[in-house]
């Protein structure tokens, strides 16, 4: 039992994080250098995860992938079934929880880089696209791995979102399965799983701590 | 043949406003005057890091900034190089990296990092290529500030207060540095200081800058001859010219 809900667990968070990755450094970046009409409302929408219960994120993804329209229409044509109860499903509700943490992440690091070397790397010729990946990108890796192991960790750890719409084979993640045996009267189970978590915690904790503490990395 | 720099450009920031017109042929053109008087201000217009209100600027004789007409070049286009006060060199790259980023005139990686090696040589600082410049003193810093700026090849060199975050000694030494690899290459420089011995010096020209405006310029003799191509000739646009005194000011330079 154990070994399948951290396997499931792993593999879902791990997607989540790949995903939350690209788009949420992408968009970090972009939030954190562009000017354009609406940057408020874009941060405020994609954040809105952090401040609202995972319930009812939950209960959004439940209707939006399960119930009638054309979200559910478009899996069934191209999958065949709709994504609640699938694996896809509890990566698309990690998706969305850990989104926030790489993103607010990313914007905070990006922004705080000293405009001055991005003006030195322009001075000796650097294309604008080399400007972020030699310089931008590098200066504020710090924030930005913390922010992506930020992510891993909610992800790995989210149940108010992914219970909602988990329930079909290969979606028993740790904390669905740990709060199924605590009111199965599986104490052992309930109690070696929650170890688990914490300790997958405290490691990331810890990581991230030791990151903005590391002097050359 | 065409001027290293024409420049004729007005800007304001908040209360301070600066208008500027000179012409620099080649040579090092030293901008000396007090802090706060639109020096560094200038070094940032002529690199796009600020976009004027109003005039033009031509680096060799291309246009890269007029804004009557719309034309503002980006930084990138420029081909200018360009020392800072610290350096800022990018901290997570090695030394031969921070300097071959700066080749771009070579499209192999090979080709770069060999360039870089040679520079890095010239300015005495070939066996810094390995290290970050985290572990760097501030002198060793500045020569490979000043081999990333020139390894590029570019039409102009601008160098804002190259020095002075350095001590005497090791000041002294780079001024020397600095004046031999700039005669070397034949580059025209200009360099921005508020140091009076380092602008007569380092100077072929020195502009002095006023709050906001030039308020003399004059040419300097050095003992030794100049290599030839490091002639000046300078034309500063304003009506203080003719009163220039023959000699830098002996000018408090604010901390």
């Amino acid at each position: 039992m154990i070994p399948t809900a951290l396997w499931v667990s792993i593999r879902a968070a791990l997607c989540a994080t790949a995903i939350v990755s690209v788009t949420g450094i992408a968009l970090g970046c972009l939030l954190a250098k562009g000017r354009f009409r609406g940057r408020g409302i874009v941060e405020a929408l994609c954040s809105l995860p952090v401040g609202l219960p995972p319930t009812v994120v939950g209960y959004y993804l439940l209707t939006q992938l399960g119930g009638p329209g054309p979200v559910r229409d478009v899996s069934i044509a191209l999958l065949g079934h709709p994504l609640v109860f699938t694996f896809t499903g509890i990566v698309i509700a990690q998706t969305v929880e850990s989104f926030p943490y790489c993103l607010r992440a990313t914007r905070a690091a990006v922004a705080g880089v000293d405009p001055r070397l991005e003006q030195a790397a322009r001075a000796i010729g650097l294309p604008e696209w080399r400007v972020l990946l030699q310089a931008t990108l590098p200066l504020a890796r710090r924030g930005i791995v913390a922010g992506v192991a930020m992510a891993f960790g909610r992800a790995l750890g989210d149940y108010g979102a992914t219970v909602a719409i988990a329930g079909g084979p290969g979606t028993g993640t740790m904390p669905i399965v740990l709060y199924n045996a605590t009111f199965d009267g599986s104490a052992d189970l309930a109690r070696n799983l929650a170890l688990i978590q914490v300790a997958v915690a405290l490691s990331i904790l810890v990581g991230v701590s030791r990151l903005g503490n590391a002097k050359e990395w | 043949m065409s001027a290293a720099v024409e420049v004729d450009v007005a800007h304001r920031l908040g209360e301070f406003e600066l208008a500027v017109a000179f012409t620099v042929q080649s040579g090092i053109a030293v901008r000396f005057g007090p802090s706060g008087s639109g020096k560094s201000m200038t070094l940032a217009l002529i690199a796009g890091l600020l976009r004027p209100d109003s005039g033009t600027i031509a680096i060799g004789g291309r246009v890269v900034v007029d804004r009557s007409r719309g034309i503002d070049v980006s930084t990138q286009q420029r081909r200018i190089g360009m020392v800072f006060q610290d350096g800022l060199l990018l901290p997570h790259r090695t030394v031969l990296d921070n300097v071959a980023l700066a080749v771009r005139q070579l499209s192999k990686r090979r080709e770069r990092r060999a360039v870089a090696r040679d520079w890095l040589e010239r300015v005495g600082a070939a066996e810094l290529a390995d290290r970050r410049p985290g572990s760097l003193s501030g002198g060793q810093r500045q020569r490979v500030a000043l081999a990333r700026g020139l390894a590029g090849e570019p039409a102009l060199l601008l160098l804002d207060e190259p020095l002075s975050a350095l001590d005497l000694g090791v000041r002294r030494e780079l001024r020397a540095l600095i004046r031999d690899v700039i005669a070397a290459t034949g580059v025209p420089s200009l360099l921005v200081t508020h140091d009076a011995e380092e602008a007569q010096e380092l100077g072929d020209v020195v502009i002095e800058y006023a709050y906001g405006t030039i308020a003399g310029t004059h040419s300097v003799e050095h003992p030794p001859p100049r290599p030839p191509e490091a002639e000046v000739e300078v034309e500063a646009e304003t009506e203080s010219e003719t009163e220039a005194a023959p000699t830098p000011p002996a000018h408090e330079a604010d901390a």
